[in-house]
């Protein structure tokens, strides 16, 4: 018993785990017109995980696992906000899967385990936690990509995404193995004292530095990274493409934060020029590219990897405030691509994908409403104010200024430029030109209160953005001060 | 603070939540509800601006009606409003015009009638926000919010080729505005803090300034718009529907000058100095060049375009030329040319509500159909030519003095406007509503009706009285335009 409750950092995880269990049984015993139970079951258990990660947070770290796990403030911020995205990415998924016939206890419980590989890898303090919560995320991902068998794009997206996403697994486990070599441990602490101390091996450790941050450019997918990004999230059932773009770029910051900033802060003279590389490459070929898509989730693979850029960006700046901006960032991103893709699947209908940027033409007729919160989430994301996306990256492009980065600051600048196009395009289908069909939008209620929501706070957020600021750099002081 | 409650905020938010209300009545079925909705908006945000002047103090230059509340702690970014003798009355022109331009739209807009009376509104409230911001980032929010009802405007309700207008007139303010933030967030690398007075006593190296001033040249210059950022503008005005091209040529105009009061002159006073020949060259430029060009337009929401663009270019000579006869020149001429140019807009759409064309060819002896439109495009044609007695000359004149001051040949070629302006306003009036009538559609006009009458007769009265007796206005900016001379003559190296 005291054993078990020496566990407690881990509540969550463990809860998450046994749930998953009964929604995969449930949902072999119950018949297939009572899904609804095994969807609230669900639902009802991410809500169990919120409350848990809540009651069980302390001040201060708690590490567990003889350092193989780690429970910080950071790490309860991102899983609750890990919860909360894929809760809404049900919402909205529900009825599009529905009469696709993908709503299927596996759909269910391939989330929940990419759920648990996300939280693993949010709390990982050891290079092999981090990599197992990379894998149980990725396996259960390449699985919900294929999840609709007879159609031949999402299989060959499938295979594209298993194949390069092993690829990159590869190269990160050759990193590791190489930072394990250059300092004798894979303890995320004890590789940052051994180098600190000048105990490791520079050469081996600079070769493994390269391997890690190639790994994490495929896995956030930046340039020249980033090949597999438009094939996956064009090929997917939009269900899958919004949980790709969501969730796992919340524990991929995580992951960023705990092997570039928590172990080899020390090299940081090295992987910052990697990043800063890395970043204008994915804004720029990201924004630039994105203006050439007619189909919409090709757009948003894009404006995705240019988002990604912006992340690295702060990053690289290696200052408190620049982590604390970049997961500011990543939490900001998260909430414009869920209702962005929540958006498509509301369009739309049994046999018809929404998935055009044509499809959008003349919304503003058809459903004025809808149309509103997709301008506001289409300008958020190009950083126009009084939306919340330019405050996301006005601390990013103050902390890389601090930093000295003046270069690439204007860089960025230029980027967003560019990329505020292809957003304003979108808001130019909607607004002035004329709709092709006038068929009525089916309004589903759930994903209407939610989009309606989500678009909103994108607003809200934008008029008193200073909780979440406060919250994300609370998270990141703690972090990393009190290790 | 006065009265009790936060007047700024008030003369913010107020139209904004009238604007949101006005857009909750949905479709067009609704229609004369939301005319009447934006209307009371639209009055009361009027109303509520006139405590600003009678309870302005004039003997100061300090910020007055001032409210101060912590808004994004870990950047130190305020919610900081108040308002100078500069900025005060830019807030009355612009609540005055949006009840103009509710009025204006009155018929006219018959498709989505809520939404564009909703969008006039909500842009009301975010260009007070502009005027009245004084933290950095607050400013900018405004400043940027404002460009989406302005893109949806243009877009929605202009002209056939609207789609090329708005997206160049969004991306071509955007740049501007993207440079703008580098040079605050650079100023608050400097100085930790966010408040734009703070910035005006901030120390700064010359490379520092000019780089500085450029970042906000690139903003500023654009929304003016001087030469040779001014394209976006003719395209904009042109596609625009009438109340937009109000609001563009009256307001939106007048924010850029107003950036260059507010932030490049004080914050980089040496830069000014250093790159004033730049300014004044590119503003005479703009005034003799684009009077010419005016002069060739045989379109007339094109033509009054150019002629707006050539007028505002004398604002900006009039504030670099660093003297209080420029300043307070630049100023009126700002109020003025809003008056003035908005009236023009006015009148062409009064026409083309009736003609559904802007060619003069289309038009001549509207005065034979049309007696009274007639005498107030009249009275505004004069205006903007800079007769004597129109609020027009005012300014002009006072620019002119600084300028030949300074130099007699800077007076010189921008005395030059005096006759291209009246070159092309009034050729433009002969040929539209003098002579013989000109084919049927002018045949059929009927005269401007009660409503119409009342906006041109207010109208009308404002360019007279501010062109007869300035002086309530001069003496409001006297004391913050000598305060900013002041502050500009000491060096911040």
């Amino acid at each position: 018993m005291s054993y078990i409750s020496t566990l407690f950092p881990a509540y969550a995880e463990i809860f998450l785990l046994c749930m998953i269990g009964v929604i995969m049984i449930a949902d072999l015993l119950l018949p297939s017109q009572t899904r609804t139970v095994t969807y609230l079951l669900a639902q009802v258990t991410l809500l169990g995980c919120s409350l848990i990660t809540v009651a069980t947070h302390v001040n201060g770290v708690e590490h567990l696992f003889t350092n193989m796990f780690v429970d910080d403030l950071m790490s309860d911020v991102l899983k609750l906000l890990t919860y909360l995205s894929v809760s809404m990415m049900l919402v909205y998924s529900r009825s599009y899967l529905i009469v696709r016939g993908l709503f299927t206890g596996e759909f269910l419980s391939l989330t929940l385990t990419s759920t648990l590989g996300m939280m693993v890898m949010i709390s990982a303090s050891n290079f092999v936690t981090l990599y197992i919560g990379l894998e149980v995320l990725a396996l259960s991902m390449y699985a919900l990509v294929a999840l609709q068998r007879d159609s031949a794009v999402a299989t060959e997206a499938a295979m594209k995404y298993f194949i390069l996403g092993a690829m990159a697994s590869g190269f990160l486990l050759y990193g590791m193995s190489m930072i394990y070599g250059g300092t004798g441990s894979l303890d995320v602490q004890t590789i940052s004292n051994v180098i600190k101390a000048g105990q490791g091996n520079d050469m081996l450790l600079v070769f493994g530095l390269a391997f890690l941050v190639a790994g994490l450019a495929f896995k956030l997918g930046a340039v020249p990274f980033h090949m597999w990004v438009p094939d996956v999230y064009h090929g997917a059932p939009t269900a899958m493409t919004l949980f790709i773009g969501s969730a796992p770029k919340l524990a991929a910051f995580a992951f960023v934060m705990r092997i570039l900033v928590e172990s080899l802060q020390p090299l940081m003279i090295h992987w910052a020029g990697m990043l800063a590389v890395l970043a204008v490459l994915s804004m720029g070929v990201g924004n630039i590219t994105a203006i050439a898509q007619t189909n919409i989730k090709r757009m948003f693979a894009y404006s995705t990897i240019a988002h990604m850029g912006f992340l690295l960006l702060g990053v690289l700046s290696g200052t408190l405030d620049g982590y604390s901006s970049a997961m500011f960032y990543a939490v900001i991103y998260v909430l414009m691509t869920l209702g962005g893709f929540g958006m498509i699947m509301l369009l739309s209908r049994e046999g018809f994908e929404a998935d055009n940027l044509n499809d959008f033409k003349g919304l503003n007729q058809r459903s004025p409403w809808l149309a509103f919160m997709m301008l506001l989430l289409m300008f958020s994301m190009a950083g126009v104010p009084p939306t919340v996306g330019f405050y996301a990256k006005f601390s990013v492009l103050n902390a890389a200024l601090q930093a000295g980065h003046l270069t690439l600051v204007i860089a960025a600048v230029i980027f967003s430029l560019i990329g505020a196009f292809y957003y304003l395009r979108i808001v130019k289908l909607m607004y002035f030109d004329a709709p092709e069909s006038h068929e009525k939008v089916y309004m589903q209620p759930d994903s209407t209160l939610l989009i309606s929501i989500n678009g909103l706070a994108v607003l809200m957020l934008g008029i008193m953005p200073n909780t979440l600021m406060a919250i994300c750099a609370a998270s990141i002081q703690q972090s990393l001060l009190l290790h | 603070m006065i009265f009790g409650y936060p007047l700024l905020s008030v003369v913010i938010w107020l139209p904004i939540i009238f604007g949101a209300l006005v857009l909750a009545t949905g479709n067009d079925r609704n229609a004369p509800l939301a005319r009447i909705i934006a209307l009371v908006g639209a009055v009361l945000g009027l109303l509520v601006t006139l405590p600003l002047y009678t309870g302005f103090d004039r003997m100061t230059s300090a910020m007055q009606f001032v409210e101060m509340k912590n808004w994004i702690t870990q950047f130190n970014i305020h919610y900081h409003l108040g308002v100078d003798g500069i900025s005060m009355l830019l807030i009355l022109l612009n609540a005055f015009f949006t009840v103009i331009v509710v009025l204006a739209g009155w018929k006219v807009i018959e498709k989505r009638v809520a939404q564009y009376m909703a969008c006039f509104l909500i842009m009301s409230g975010l260009i007070n926000g502009v005027f009245a911001a004084l933290d950095a980032i607050l400013f900018y929010v405004f400043w940027e919010a404002m460009l989406i009802p302005m893109f949806l405007i243009i877009g929605v309700w202009g002209g056939p080729n609207r789609v090329y207008a708005a997206i160049k007139f969004f991306l071509y303010t955007l740049l501007g505005s993207l440079l703008m933030l580098v040079a605050l967030l650079y100023l608050y690398f400097q100085s930790g803090s966010f408040e734009i007075l703070d910035y005006h006593q901030l120390p700064l190296g010359m490379t520092a300034q000019i780089l500085i001033f450029i970042a906000f040249f690139m903003a500023f210059a654009v929304k003016v718009p001087m030469f040779p950022v001014h394209t976006w503008l003719p395209d904009a005005h042109v596609e625009a529907p009438t109340g937009g091209s109000v609001v563009l040529a009256a307001i939106m105009l007048k924010v850029g000058a107003y950036g260059f009061l507010r932030f490049s002159m004080p914050i980089t006073p040496d830069a000014s100095h250093e790159l004033a020949w730049l300014m004044v060259t590119l503003s005479l430029i703009a005034v003799v060049y684009i009077g010419l060009v005016a002069l060739t337009q045989s379109d007339m929401k094109k033509l009054i375009a150019y002629s707006s663009i050539s007028h505002m270019c004398f604002v900006t000579l009039g504030l670099f030329i660093f003297n209080a006869y420029g300043m307070e020149g630049a100023l009126l001429q700002m109020i003025s040319h809003g008056f003035v140019s908005g009236a023009l807009f006015l009148c062409i759409g009064v026409m083309y509500d009736r003609v559904h064309s802007r060619q003069i060819v289309d038009y001549g002896g509207v005065a034979n159909t049309m007696p009274v439109f007639a005498a107030f495009f009249m009275l505004f044609a004069m205006a903007n030519s800079g007769l004597p007695g129109t609020s027009g000359f005012v300014g002009e004149f006072m620019v002119i003095l600084g300028a030949v001051k300074v130099n007699f040949w800077y007076g010189f070629a921008a005395a030059t406007t005096l006759v291209f302006g009246a070159a092309y306003t009034l050729w433009m009036y002969k040929r539209v509503v003098f002579g013989a009538i000109a084919n049927d559609h002018v045949r059929h006009l009927h005269d401007i009706g009660g409503r119409e009458k009342l906006i041109m007769l207010v109208l009308a009265i404002a360019v007279l009285v501010m062109g007869l007796y300035p002086l309530p206005l001069s003496e409001i900016m006297h004391a913050s335009v000598n305060d900013l001379l002041v502050h500009m003559a000491r060096s911040k190296i």
